[in-house]
């Protein structure tokens, strides 16, 4: 005998089902981030369902450019890393804000796509983009300041459901 | 030329940098019926390996790829 029927079944359900990737988005450096949304794309490009979760420094790639900050700290955090996806610098050469002009100026020569457009991108193609419940409070960043496009705000056991979930998981 | 295939779209994405070409021609796979046919025009060299890589992943089927100068040209069924 072969394959048994349920054996048979749960094959044609896997062929069905889409695959799936998460990302969990810690880094708010622009390379790793841009890393993360061409991964993203790519995936979701494929077919596969993408989820990006993103927590801490990571939170600015959803941030629109506004103040935030309630607290003494809270508003500190808010001029010393404030700006939106624009304001990413590299995680090396960075030379206050030079590294990231000259990163942007040579992605341009090279045509390659920017951070905002790739961020699009990801929301055109379907990619859950989800935020941090817990550091969006310790940031003290509000759901306004973050896009309109963001899908959700959750915890850690949402990433955990569909990071048990896929096909892979990356850690950025 | 390749005319033994029927086309049914043609995307230009020569100059376009990853992952922009698998990102247009996997939205685009949509719109050409089951069976059909895409022909996509890169110039990203990159695109030689991630389009078989994209067609794994998706089911579809990298029907013939010709290289012109700097030009990689592909012909992509819709299998599903």
């Amino acid at each position: 005998m072969s394959a048994t029927a349920g054996e048979t079944q749960s094959r044609q359900a896997q062929a069905e089902k889409p695959k799936k990737a998460s990302l969990v988005v810690l880094s708010g450096d622009m390379d790793r981030v841009m890393a993360a949304f061409i991964i993203a794309t790519s995936a979701a490009a494929a077919g596969m369902e993408v989820t990006m979760f993103f927590t801490f420094w990571g939170l600015k790639a959803l941030k629109k450019n506004v103040r935030t900050g309630k607290t003494f700290f809270g508003r500190m955090l808010g001029l010393m890393y404030g700006g939106d996806i624009n304001k990413l610098n590299p995680s090396r050469f960075s030379f206050f804000g030079l590294g990231r002009w000259m990163f942007k100026k040579m992605m341009k020569n090279h045509r390659v796509a920017t951070l905002p457009e790739l961020r699009q991108m990801a929301v055109d193609l379907g990619v859950k983009l989800l935020a941090c419940q817990m550091s969006m409070d310790v940031m003290e960043f509000p759901r306004e300041s973050l896009i309109d496009e963001l899908t959700d705000v959750v915890g850690a056991a949402t990433f955990v459901s569909e990071a048990a979930e896929s096909d892979f998981t990356l850690f950025i | 030329m390749a005319d033994e295939f029927k086309v049914d779209l043609s995307l230009d994405l020569r100059g376009l940098a990853c992952p922009l070409p698998v990102v247009r021609v996997g939205k685009s796979i949509k719109d050409v019926p089951v069976g059909g046919i895409v022909e996509a025009i890169a110039t990203d060299p990159g695109a030689l390996a991630d389009f078989p890589a994209w067609a794994k992943t998706t089911g579809h089927e990298i029907l013939k790829t010709e290289r012109n100068g700097a030009d990689i040209k592909f012909y992509i069924r819709r299998v599903k």
